[in-house]
C-alpha cells in the first residue's frame, strides 16, 4: 500500500517594527541580556499593554499579501500556560478574532505551479528565551514582547521538499513586503510542523503529529524526512498513531514524543481585558492598501513576459529589487530588453559591486546604457571596446559618444586603412595565407585576429574578415 | 487637628498661610502614631519621607506665592498597597511579592505628583483586593474606627480607616465589586468608583482588569470630586482609559437637583437587607425628595445573577492577572527541582486562602468542557446586567440604594463562609459588572452599637457630575460626613 503524507506548517515571524508589541523596548538582535526591557515587557505589576501601530499594519499587510481578508474586527486573547520565559504566564495572541484569514501562497514547484492555502496570519507577543547554566538557569527577556506574526498554513504540503519551497516562498513574500527581514540566523523565523500520513487515495486524515522545535528550514525538511517514513513504517508494521507532540532533535535527527493528546495543554484562552478589539477604519486600510507591493512570483513572470527575459535573469530583477526597477525605467526608453538586461546584470551590477556604489549614485543618466547598445548597433564600436566605453561612462559619467570621440575609440571602417593593416598581415604571415588559399578555412580567423591585434582592436571585424577573403581569393 | 480637616478646608488655610504642609503631614503622623497600633490601617509609611514632602511642598507655595494651579498641594493621601508608587514597597497586600519595590509610579501617582499631593503609606487590604474585610491581608486585619471588633469592610479597609480615623486628609482605593464604596459605608467616608474607563490603570495590580477602578475615599463629595478631577483622564499607557474630557467635577457640584429623577430599584430593597439600613435609606430618599428630586422605583431584572456572574468574570480574569507571581523573576521564591515544583511551592507559600480559591475558580471556570456553561454564559448575563442598568438610566438620572445589606460586621463573623463574605458585596457588585459609575455617602448610623451606614447613588457611564450633584447636595443637608469616631 502507498501512503502520502498530509503536512500543514505554522510559521512564526518577527516583524520589522522599531519597538516592541506592547511597549516601547527596541525591537533588536544581539544586545546584552535584559538591557531592552521595561516594567511592561517584564510583566511587573500593574502594567498594561499599548498595542503597536505598526505591528497591526503590517499584519493587516500581511494578509494582503497572502491573498487573503483583513478583518473588519480583531481582538487578542490571552493564551496561559507557564513557562518561565513568558513574563506574564500568559501569551497575547489573536485567538477566534484574528487580523487576517484565508489566501494563499503560490510558488514554482517541479516544474509547476503549487498553491498552499492559508488559514489565517494573527498577530502575537514573542517570549523570552531560557539560558542553562552548570548549577543555574537564566532568562533573557530581551526577545519578550517583540511583536510575532503566526501564519498558519492548511494542510496542502504533500512532501517534505514542498514544505520548503513553501517557507522560502513565504520567506520572500514577507522581506518583499517589509513586513520582517526574515533572519533565520537571528532567529526571526522559527516554525511548527503538523503531519499525518494515509494511505493514498484515502479521504480520512491519519493522527495529526505536532513537531516542534526546528529553528531552520532544513531543520523542517530534515524532520519531516524523517518523520514521514517513521508514521509510515509504524502503519506498515500493523501499528497505529496517535496525536501527540513531539520534538525535533537537530543532533541526533529524529522526533521524539513530547506529550501525548491526553496531556496536551488547556491554554484557557479569553478575551484580553486590557486592550480594546482592533475595528480598522477606511482610511487606516487604504494607508496599508498603499504598502502593497507586487509578489515575487508575479514579478518574475512579468519580466519574462513583458521583456521576454530567460528565468535566470528575470529571478536577478525579482532578487534585486531596485536594479529590476532600472532596468524597468531605461527599457522603457525602447531599448532591446535583453541586450539591456545582460548590461545591466554583468556590468552595471559588476562594477556596482566592486565599486561599492548605489544606484542614486550613479554618475551617468538612465539614457547611458542605450546610447553604449546603439553605438554597438550602428557598428560605431565593437562590443569589446563597449565594455572599456561602458567602465568610463560608469567612472566619470561622461556620453558614451563622448568616451568614443574623446579616446579614439571608434571602429575603423574605413577601408583603406583597413587594407593596409590587411596586407601587412598577409605579408608577415605567409604559412596562414598559404594554408587558407589550401582550403584551411580556419586559417582567416587566425588572420582576422591579426588584423584587430594591429589596430588596437578598431577595426571593424565584418569589414576585415570581408577585405582579407577578397584579397587572399584575388 | 489639622488632620481631622477635609482637603478644601486644609487648601484654604494652606492657601491663606495659616497653616504649612508640615503641620497637616506632622500631625497625620501624630495620629497614626497615637491610634494606628490599634487600627492596622498602615502596612507601613515613611515619616520622614512624608515630611520631605511636605517641606517640598511649602517651599514651593512660598517661592511661587501661591500653589500655582495645583489644587492638592501639601495634602498628605495615603495609598492602597495595590498601586504602584515609585520606591515603595508594592506587596497587594500578599506575601508573595516579598521585598519587592515598584521602579515606576502609577499614573494616578504622576498625576497626583503633579497636583502637589504628599503620597505616603501603604495602607492595608485584602490580598491582592480579594476580600471584603481585610481579614485576608497577610499583613494582619484593619479595625474599624467605630467599633475595634468590627472589620473596616474591603478590600480598601485600609483606605476608608486612614481617612476615616484622620490619619490622613484622604486615601486612594481600588473598586473591583464595591471595594472603596463598602468600606467608605462600613466606615462612614465618603467612597468613589469612577466609570471604567475614566481613571488610568496603569500601575494599579489587575485582579479583574475589565471591573478594576481606581477611586478616592474622603471625608466630602467636595474632596472626592477634587480626587477625580486630578487623577481622571486619557492614559497612552492604558488603552481602556477612555480619552474624553474631564469635567470640572468640583463646579458643577453645588447645583440643584430639583427635578432630578432618582430610581430604587425594586429587587434591592427585600430580604438580607437589615432594617436600619433600610430606614436610613428611605430617610435619604426622603430627604432628597425633599430637595425636589422625583423617586421611582424601577426595575434591575438580573439583578440576583449578579453575584455569580461578578466571582466567574472576576476570577478568571484573576486567574490570567496572578499567573506572574511565580518566584522567577521577583518577589518570594520557594525553590524546587523543577520551574512547575517552584511555581506550585512559591504559589502555594504566598497566596492566602482567598487568593487561592479565587484563582482555582478563575482556572476552573475558564477550562476546556466548561468555558461555555461558566464563562461564556457570564459574559452573556454581563451583557443582560449592564442593558438593565442603561434602560434604567432612560427613565432616571441616577439609582439610590444601600451601599451594604447591613453596617459593618464582626471580625471573624464571616471568614469561614465565603458566599455570606461575597453577598455583603451584593449592592455594589453591578457597578462594575455595568462599568458605570458609584459613590457611597454617610446616611446615618445604627443603635447599638452605632455604626456608620452608607447611601449608594449609581449614575450613567461618565454621568459622575450628576451623581456628585446629588450626594453633595444629600451630604450637605445632613452632615453625616462630619461625624467622627471616638478614638480614645
Amino acid at each position: 500500500m502507498d501512503f502520502e503524507a498530509v503536512i500543514g506548517l505554522e510559521t512564526h515571524v518577527q516583524l520589522k517594527t522599531h519597538s516592541k508589541m506592547w511597549c516601547g523596548c527596541a525591537n533588536s538582535f544581539g544586545a546584552d541580556p535584559n538591557t531592552h526591557v521595561c516594567p511592561v515587557c517584564l510583566g511587573l505589576p500593574g502594567v498594561l499593554p499599548v498595542a503597536n501601530e505598526e505591528a497591526l499594519r503590517l499584519t493587516a499587510l500581511t494578509g494582503l499579501l497572502l491573498n487573503g481578508t483583513i478583518s473588519p474586527f480583531a481582538k487578542f486573547d490571552r493564551k496561559n500556560y507557564f513557562y518561565p520565559d513568558v513574563p506574564k504566564n500568559y501569551q497575547v495572541t489573536q485567538y477566534d478574532k484574528p487580523s487576517t484569514s484565508g489566501g494563499w501562497v503560490e510558488f514554482e514547484f517541479q516544474g509547476g505551479l503549487a498553491r498552499v492555502h492559508i488559514t489565517r496570519a494573527h498577530l502575537e507577543e514573542d517570549v523570552g528565551k531560557n539560558f542553562h547554566f552548570d548549577r543555574e538557569s537564566g532568562v533573557d527577556f530581551n526577545r519578550a514582547g517583540v511583536p510575532l506574526l503566526e501564519i498558519v498554513s492548511e494542510p496542502d504540503i504533500t512532501s517534505a521538499e514542498m514544505a520548503c519551497d513553501y517557507l522560502n516562498a513565504l520567506k520572500q513574500i514577507l522581506i518583499y513586503g517589509g513586513v520582517s527581514d526574515c533572519d533565520m540566523e537571528k532567529g526571526m523565523v522559527r516554525c511548527d510542523v503538523n503531519v499525518s500520513v494515509r494511505p493514498k487515495g484515502e479521504k480520512k486524515l491519519g493522527a495529526k503529529i505536532e513537531i516542534k522545535n526546528m529553528n531552520s528550514f532544513s531543520g523542517v525538511r530534515r524532520a519531516l524526512e524523517h518523520e514521514i517514513p517513521r508514521q509510515i513504517a509504524v502503519l506498515r508494521s500493523g501499528g497505529t498513531l496517535s496525536q501527540e507532540t513531539r520534538r525535533w532533535d537537530d543532533t541526533v535527527g529524529v522526533t521524539e514524543s513530547m506529550r501525548s493528546k491526553e496531556n496536551a495543554h488547556d491554554y484557557r484562552y479569553f478575551s484580553e481585558p486590557d486592550l480594546m478589539p482592533f475595528v480598522p477604519d477606511a482610511a487606516w486600510l487604504e494607508s496599508v492598501r498603499a504598502r502593497v507591493v507586487e509578489l515575487p512570483l508575479t514579478r518574475k513572470r512579468r519580466f519574462m513576459k513583458d521583456y521576454q527575459l530567460p528565468a535566470p535573469d528575470a529571478e536577478t530583477f525579482v532578487n534585486d529589487v531596485p536594479l529590476g526597477d532600472y532596468f524597468e525605467d531605461v527599457a522603457r526608453q525602447g531599448v532591446q530588453p535583453k541586450a539591456l538586461a545582460n548590461w545591466v546584470i554583468n556590468n552595471l551590477r559588476a562594477r556596482m559591486t566592486e565599486s561599492n556604489t548605489r544606484l542614486e549614485d550613479l554618475k551617468f543618466p538612465p539614457t547611458g546604457i542605450p546610447e553604449l547598445i546603439a553605438l554597438v548597433d550602428a557598428g560605431t564600436i565593437s562590443s569589446k571596446i563597449a565594455q572599456d566605453v561602458f567602465r568610463h561612462m560608469f567612472e566619470s559619467g561622461e556620453s558614451p559618444a563622448g568616451i568614443v570621440e574623446s579616446r579614439q575609440m571608434g571602429q575603423v571602417s574605413d577601408t583603406s586603412a583597413i587594407e593596409q593593416f590587411c596586407d601587412e598581415v598577409i605579408a608577415a604571415n605567409p604559412k596562414s595565407a598559404e594554408d587558407f588559399r589550401s582550403g584551411k578555412a580556419a586559417a582567416l580567423n587566425f588572420l582576422k585576429g591579426q588584423v584587430m591585434k594591429a589596430s588596437k582592436g578598431k577595426a571593424n571585424p565584418a569589414l576585415v574578415g570581408d577585405l582579407l577573403a577578397s584579397k587572399l581569393n584575388s | 487637628m489639622l488632620n481631622q480637616l477635609t482637603i478644601a478646608e486644609l487648601s484654604s488655610k494652606l492657601n491663606s498661610g495659616t497653616v504649612s504642609s508640615r503641620e497637616a503631614a506632622q500631625a497625620c503622623l501624630d495620629q497614626i502614631e497615637r491610634v494606628d497600633g490599634r487600627l492596622n490601617a498602615f502596612i507601613s509609611h515613611d515619616p520622614a519621607d512624608l515630611l520631605a514632602q511636605a517641606d517640598a511642598a511649602d517651599r514651593f507655595r512660598q517661592e511661587q506665592g501661591g500653589n500655582q494651579g495645583r489644587p492638592l498641594l501639601g495634602i498628605p493621601i495615603a495609598v492602597k498597597d495595590v498601586i504602584a508608587v515609585r520606591g515603595h514597597p508594592l506587596n497587594c497586600g500578599s506575601k508573595i511579592l516579598g521585598s519587592y519595590v515598584s521602579p515606576y509610579d502609577a499614573t494616578v501617582i504622576e498625576k497626583l505628583r503633579s497636583a502637589g499631593a504628599l503620597l505616603f503609606g501603604r495602607v492595608n487590604m485584602d490580598e491582592f483586593a480579594m476580600g471584603s474585610s481585610t481579614e485576608n491581608s497577610a499583613f494582619g486585619v484593619s479595625r474599624n474606627p467605630w467599633d475595634l471588633d468590627r472589620t473596616p469592610g474591603g478590600s480598601s479597609g485600609g483606605s476608608a480607616v486612614a481617612v476615616a480615623a484622620d490619619e490622613c486628609l484622604a486615601g486612594l482605593g481600588s473598586d473591583t465589586g464595591g471595594s472603596v464604596r463598602q468600606p467608605a459605608a462600613f466606615c462612614g467616608c465618603v467612597g468613589l468608583k469612577p466609570s471604567y474607563g475614566r481613571v488610568s490603570r496603569y500601575g494599579l495590580v489587575a485582579y479583574a482588569s475589565s471591573l478594576d477602578q481606581i477611586g478616592p475615599l474622603t471625608k466630602s463629595v467636595r474632596d472626592a470630586a477634587l480626587m477625580l478631577e486630578v487623577i481622571s483622564g486619557a492614559d497612552s499607557k492604558d488603552s481602556t482609559c477612555v480619552p474624553r474630557e474631564v469635567p470640572k467635577f468640583t463646579e458643577g457640584l453645588n447645583g440643584s437637583i430639583r427635578g432630578m429623577r432618582l430610581g430604587v430599584p425594586r429587587e434591592y430593597m427585600v430580604g438580607g437587607l437589615d432594617p436600619q439600613v433600610a430606614d436610613a435609606v428611605r430617610a435619604a430618599l426622603s430627604e432628597l425628595e425633599k430637595q425636589g428630586a422625583e423617586i421611582t422605583e424601577i426595575s434591575l431584572p438580573h439583578t440576583e445573577y449578579a453575584v455569580a456572574t461578578y466571582y466567574i468574570v472576576a476570577t478568571a480574569e484573576a486567574s490570567a492577572n496572578l499567573a506572574r507571581f511565580d518566584g522567577i523573576r521577583y518577589g518570594l521564591r520557594v525553590d524546587g527541582a523543577d520551574p512547575a515544583e517552584l511555581y506550585s511551592r512559591t504559589r502555594g507559600a504566598g497566596f492566602g486562602t482567598e487568593v487561592k480559591r479565587r484563582v482555582i475558580l478563575g482556572t476552573y471556570v475558564l477550562s476546556s468542557g466548561y468555558y461555555d456553561a461558566y464563562y461564556l454564559r457570564a459574559q452573556k448575563v454581563r451583557t443582560l446586567i449592564r442593558k438593565d442598568f442603561a434602560e434604567a438610566f432612560e427613565r432616571v438620572d441616577a439609582i439610590v440604594t444601600p451601599t451594604t445589606p447591613t453596617a459593618a460586621f464582626r471580625i471573624g463573623e464571616k471568614s469561614d463562609d465565603p458566599l455570606q463574605m461575597y453577598l455583603s458585596d451584593i449592592y455594589t457588585l453591578s457597578c462594575n459588572l455595568a462599568g458605570i459609575c458609584g459613590v457611597s455617602v454617610p446616611c446615618g448610623f445604627t443603635t447599638n452599637p452605632r455604626l456608620p451606614i452608607g447611601l449608594q447613588l449609581l449614575g450613567k457611564p461618565f454621568g459622575e457630575e450628576t451623581l456628585l450633584r446629588i450626594a453633595n447636595a444629600y451630604e450637605q443637608a445632613t452632615g453625616w460626613h462630619a461625624a467622627k469616631p471616638e478614638l480614645s
